[in-house]
């Protein structure tokens, strides 16, 4: 079964860190989608742009157009995911609750829909 | 690990380009090339890999220079040289060695003892034990079945289970480690353990067949049609050990619900139930080949589980048209099952079958009975069966309910797309019978 694994956070909560805890989280989260890989669960870890990055599309009568600014004004954004492929969701919420991170924000568990149906 | 992606990567190309044949041959001397480096040297993990380079190097060279006198014996030379050459680490004799191997594949290095021939189909069946062997997990299990089984390469492993190439060489080499760790040797089981074992292999067998079981459009199209591969080796064990009546229930099962491959998707993808099939869409070959099967298989006596379910595959695929499918008999196979056999779903299936015998009443009361069971918990199976036997008792109300609860619940996004259509097609009936000047 795979899974997203969504860490969301803010400028708040990543600066409360001094500079030799951002780098230890960064070194121990490193050391932990290593730890994924090598368990052969790991299908691809990435990091977001910042939200003033964001950009949003829509075509209104057949015209796109885009506008700045993430999708929804919250407190709380999208920093970082992850996919896993994993043997449960027990295994699942056990990686997210190892993640570095889980210790500073909240970590969202998504299972992610697959292609295989049976006959109903 | 970089090096094996590449080799990997070109392999899956190559073998795209591949006569039929030599790819057939290839596959099927996998594991009997690897049983007989195993049993020379050991090393279990170092032989896979060097198997997988000798197929590798025959899949580059036998489309050429043709097919060598003895492949079997080809490939087991090539795969000696790479595996003494693993150990010694010497990059330089190793590309030495593999133009040697190749202008003079008959100079057989360590050529097959005589006796190695006899004993190269127990190989196959002791690898298949080792690659599901209880410390692995199932995927692990699959993984490796697949590539020192079935011959097929990371890449094409990878692809069918839609993760990235790195990741599936990972689970492969972690696969190993563990079999290795856990003091296993290529030594069948002890037969005390031999039943257990042999469990563990159909399962695995079952489960590689089932997650080929998919939609045949969109991203499913590129992927390695697992469900043909489980058939293969299917047959392999079936040949191997031709008197056990559950590997023959296996395959039976395997063939008969194969057979519907054709009827069971829509133009897009779309799950159609059993009773909505085009039955003329139906293999028949393959229907004819699982009842031959199932029948020769039954009346041996020693019924199990995946003998049953492929007797209820035989009494659908019997049936011309879906109303004449003999439910009393289902109900009486399902009932055997359920004893021998007991878990929820087995109920599950038999309140369905209750049902068509006995009115969805009387498969509800079953379910219900269900509601409470842990196992079932937040499984979507139970909301789609009480939904379908609501809708059958024409309590629209409740049957809306359990469909929208089931396609909440659903992982598969073909099912949950069947489930939001069942809902809504059912929503907009009971409105027009609601209204019905609306009526057309």
């Amino acid at each position: 079964m795979k899974y997203m694994i969504l860490i969301y956070g803010n400028e708040e909560k990543w600066s409360s860190l001094s500079q030799e805890e951002f780098a230890k989280l960064v070194a121990e989260t490193d050391a932990h989608n290593k730890a994924l890989f090598e368990s052969g669960e790991l299908v691809g870890a990435y990091g977001v742009a910042d939200q003033d990055q964001a950009k949003r599309v829509h075509v209104r009568d057949g015209v796109p157009v885009v506008t700045d600014g993430p999708y929804l004004e919250a407190k709380e954004y999208l920093g970082s995911f992850s996919i896993v492929d994993c043997e449960s969701l027990e295994r699942a919420l056990e990686i997210a609750a190892a993640m570095p991170s889980a210790r500073l924000t909240e970590i969202e568990v998504r299972p992610l829909l697959h292609e295989a149906g049976l006959e109903m | 690990m970089i090096v094996v992606g590449v080799a990997d990567v070109s392999t899956a190309r190559r073998r795209d380009e591949l006569p039929e044949q030599v790819e057939r041959l290839l596959r099927q001397l996998a594991p009997q090339v690897l049983g007989a480096l195993v049993r020379h040297h050991g090393h279990f993990d170092a032989a896979e890999d060097a198997v997988q380079e000798a197929l590798l190097a025959a899949s580059l060279q036998w489309p050429k220079s043709g097919l060598p006198d003895d492949p079997r014996a080809w490939l087991i030379t090539v795969a000696s040289r790479r595996f003494t050459d693993q150990l010694r680490s010497d990059a330089a004799r190793r590309r030495r060695e593999d133009r040697e191997a190749v202008r003079a594949p008959s100079d057989a290095a360590i050529a097959p003892a005589p006796g190695d021939e006899p004993g190269s189909h127990d190989d196959t069946l002791t690898l298949l034990f080792l690659c599901c062997h209880p410390a692995l997990t199932p995927s692990s299990q699959i993984a490796l079945t697949l590539r020192a089984v079935g011959g097929l390469t990371t890449a094409e492993i990878a692809q069918a289970f839609l993760v990235p190439e790195a990741t599936m060489a990972q689970r492969i080499t972690r696969a190993k480690q563990r079999i290795k760790a856990a003091g296993a040797t290529f030594a069948p089981p002890a037969p005390g353990e031999l039943p257990e074992r042999l469990q563990a292999v159909l399962h695995v067998l079952y489960l590689i067949f089932n997650e080929g079981y998919t939609a045949t459009a969109g991203p499913s199209l590129v992927r390695t049609d697992l469900s043909s591969e489980a058939i293969r080796l299917a047959r392999m064990v079936l040949a191997l050990l031709p008197d056990d009546a559950e590997v023959a229930g296996l395959l039976a099962l395997m063939l008969l619900t194969d057979a519907r491959r054709a009827a069971r998707t829509g133009p897009n993808g779309e799950l159609i139930p059993l009773d909505e099939q085009d039955r003329t869409l139906w293999d028949r070959e393959k229907i004819a080949e699982g009842i031959r099967l199932i029948s020769e298989a039954l009346p041996r006596g020693r019924v199990g589980p995946y003998q049953l379910q492929a007797a209820i595959a035989a009494v659908h695929a019997e049936a011309e048209r879906a109303e004449e499918t003999d439910w009393p008999q289902i109900l009486a196979l399902y009932t055997v099952l359920e004893r021998i056999s007991g878990n929820p779903m087995v109920t599950l299936n038999r309140a369905v079958a209750v049902a068509m015998v006995h009115g969805p009443e009387a498969g509800l009361a079953l379910l219900e009975s269900l509601a409470t069971d842990r196992r079932l918990k937040g499984n979507h199976r139970l909301d789609a069966a009480r939904a379908h036997l609501h809708e059958r008792a024409g309590d629209v109300e409740r049957a809306l309910e359990h469909y929208r609860a089931a396609a909440e619940r659903t992982a598969s996004l073909p099912e949950r797309n069947y489930l939001l259509k069942k809902a809504a097609a059912l929503a907009s009936s009971a409105r027009l019978a609601a209204r019905p000047e609306d009526r057309p």
